[in-house]
């Protein structure tokens, strides 16, 4: 059989030599390379909320460690139902909770979310728009699993979900933030997670910052580039940033944690200041993530600056290290500041 | 849990007339729109009046009232059946039957929980009620409130995988407040449900799944009302499912002897003969 789709098939991926590393386990923490961590701040966020409110209960499918949800179920083990390896009844009882007047979270990986419980999350919760707050770990390319791991479309397909709610948080800052507006947010809510010990980051680089739903904030201005970024990227878009700036590019940095809805009055008001080059970054395939977003409504308000996107293209991703797919993909600090560099 | 102790809405008309009547507003409404799942409806109408006028719990004025039993109606195109039982059970005012499935109506063509009270939720995307009465009798089951949930589905929604994750997730977590109720009509949108995805052995599948099950003709009434007491009085804790074997068009015989289709087709011409029909087999 000679499929296009195919064409890689039995080969062995060729190298420069010496840059061979070993997939990581699962488990293993998204770390960045001088920052500090904080452990599981999920489940420990998650934790804090529940003891003022009863309302909140945990829920997951089999990932409760891979969550960090084991931290509640832990720590309130009368508040945790574990569904067994069941997303579909996960959602839907995520559903019947909530029409019982509890405020369900419900975790798993963001790949299953999205593909297998799509339907359960569109019908029994969003068109409802009850109260389910969807966390999901494993987020576009965080794991070197392969395709039936790496949630590249994740975001694309809850976009186009009405009711729907969407954060894909940065670092340890942005999650102990999100929780409790995820709580005080009416709707349903899903939210990418990084899990086991996570980097503080946004507060490093800007040490008053809080995470707020629905608004994008300057990190660090720049007069040359402005980078709108999401989850990880905003991390990558900042270390890239110091990187340029030794070559005197002064690199702007808007995160935007809030997917949808997107805050595009401040990022129209920035992209509007004249003159810098635009650049899009997410830890998403660029069909239908925040960089589509972005341009959408940037043109639809007559704002057009010279505009790239950096983003995951639109195949299946391979196996291997992180590092090495982060490389292959673009999405790596280096291949940021070199994309950047290049466009200037 | 013994959930025969609850007390239940009673009256002096006989549920044979509570069926018939459901059946008459079903027609009403088909001839309304001209179509409509009325097969299924007529079908259905003997399980729908033991459930409303012998097993549940309500308060027709305050549909949302927190006591009640929730009564899910998975098969968002029985809506039709579930209004005309709503409508007996003083829950929506019979003055809106004419409006069934057409603009502005508080009664579209498949349920949503948003448009109608008494519809508790958005079926339709069929295999999504019985997880979402496992979650509901959870919360319940937090709350200390006895209600009971029930739970309407389709024999062609015993092919959904979802029903089967519900069906092990209410024996787990030992939900012996839910009560899910399967019409078996042999009947879904391309032919019989046993020639397009075989789910028998029926009571045997939920047993080995954790279930108290039984399988009854889902329109003979006394059967009907039995299996209802029988489900409600086990005291193992388990969730509990009755299997209804019933018959499209039930109650119209020209009807039931047609070609039978998941949807019924019915002549402008017919619908008054059919209601003259029904109207001879009126029960006393």
């Amino acid at each position: 059989m000679t499929l296009a789709s195919m064409a890689r098939k039995y080969e062995v991926r060729k190298l420069p030599e010496g840059e061979r590393q070993a997939t990581s386990a699962m488990i293993a923490s998204l770390a960045a390379e001088g920052y500090d961590t904080i452990a599981a701040p999920f489940g420990h966020a998650l934790v804090e909320a529940a003891r003022k409110d009863e309302r909140i209960l945990g829920l997951t499918a089999d990932l409760g460690k891979y969550t960090d949800m084991h931290i509640f179920s832990q720590a309130m083990p009368d508040r945790f139902y574990q569904m067994g390896m069941a997303e579909q009844v996960l959602m839907s009882a995520a559903a019947g909770l909530a029409r019982e007047g509890f405020l369900p979270f419900a975790t798993t990986y963001a790949v299953f979310a999205s593909r297998r419980a799509y339907d359960f999350i569109a019908m029994a919760i969003a068109e409802e728009n009850l109260p389910v707050k969807i966390v999901c770990a494993l987020p576009g390319l965080t794991t070197g699993y392969g395709p039936s791991h790496q949630a590249t479309e994740d975001l694309a397909i809850f976009r186009g979900l009405p009711n729907m709610t969407l954060i894909d948080p940065c670092d340890a800052d942005d999650i102990v933030g999100m929780v409790p507006q995820m709580i005080a947010h009416e709707g349903p809510v899903y939210a990418r997670l990084l899990r086991g010990r996570v980097p503080s980051v946004l507060r490093k680089h800007k040490p008053d910052y809080r995470f707020q739903l629905g608004k994008a904030q300057m990190i660090r201005e720049g007069n040359d580039v402005l980078v709108i970024s999401t989850g990880l990227m905003t991390m990558r878009a900042l270390d890239a940033a110091v990187q340029l700036a030794a070559d005197k590019i002064d690199v702007a940095v808007l995160h935007c944690p809030t997917i949808k809805p997107l805050d595009l009055e401040t990022i129209a008001a920035e992209a509007a200041k004249g003159g810098r080059l635009v650049v899009t970054a997410e830890n998403h395939t660029v069909m239908g993530g925040l960089g589509e977003a972005v341009a959408a409504g940037l043109l639809s308000r007559g704002i057009a600056p010279r505009f790239r996107m950096i983003g995951l293209p639109d195949q299946f991703l391979e196996a291997g290290a992180l590092p090495t797919l982060h490389e292959m993909y673009g999405i790596s600090v280096g291949k940021v500041a070199e994309q950047i560099k290049g466009w200037l | 849990m013994n959930l025969a102790s609850r007390s239940v809405a009673r009256s002096n008309v006989s549920l044979e007339l509570r069926a018939w009547n459901i059946r008459r507003k079903a027609l009403l409404m088909g001839q309304v729109q001209g179509q409509g799942y009325i097969g299924q409806a007529l079908g259905i109408a003997d399980v729908l009046a033991a459930s409303y006028f012998h097993a549940l719990e309500y308060r027709p004025e305050d549909p949302e009232w927190e006591g009640r039993d929730r009564f899910l109606l998975s098969i968002g195109h029985y809506a039709i059946a579930l209004y005309a039982v709503l409508m007996e059970a003083g829950i929506l005012p019979e003055d809106e039957l004419e409006t069934y499935g057409m603009d502005d109506s508080r009664m579209p063509m498949s349920g949503m929980a948003s448009y109608t009270p008494g519809m508790e939720i958005t079926g339709g995307s069929l295999g999504h009620g019985l997880g979402i009465a496992v979650g509901m009798a959870m919360g319940l089951k937090r709350k200390n409130n006895k209600a009971v949930v029930y739970n309407l589905m389709s024999d062609g929604e015993l092919g959904e995988g979802s029903t089967w994750e519900a069906a092990m997730s209410g024996a787990h977590h030992k939900l012996d407040n839910l009560i899910c109720l399967v019409d078996f009509n042999d009947q879904q949108a391309d032919g019989k449900s046993t020639e397009m995805l075989c789910s028998e052995p029926l009571p045997e599948k939920w047993e080995a799944f954790g279930w108290h099950a039984q399988r009854v003709n889902g329109n003979d009434l006394a059967a009907v009302v039995h299996a209802f007491d029988k489900a409600r009085a086990v005291k193992d804790a388990k969730p509990r499912v009755i299997i209804f074997d019933t018959t499209m068009c039930k109650g119209v015989p020209f009807l039931e002897r047609r070609e039978i289709t998941h949807f019924v087709r019915v002549e402008a011409d017919e619908w008054d003969k059919a209601l003259a029909v029904l109207e001879e087999g009126k029960p006393a």
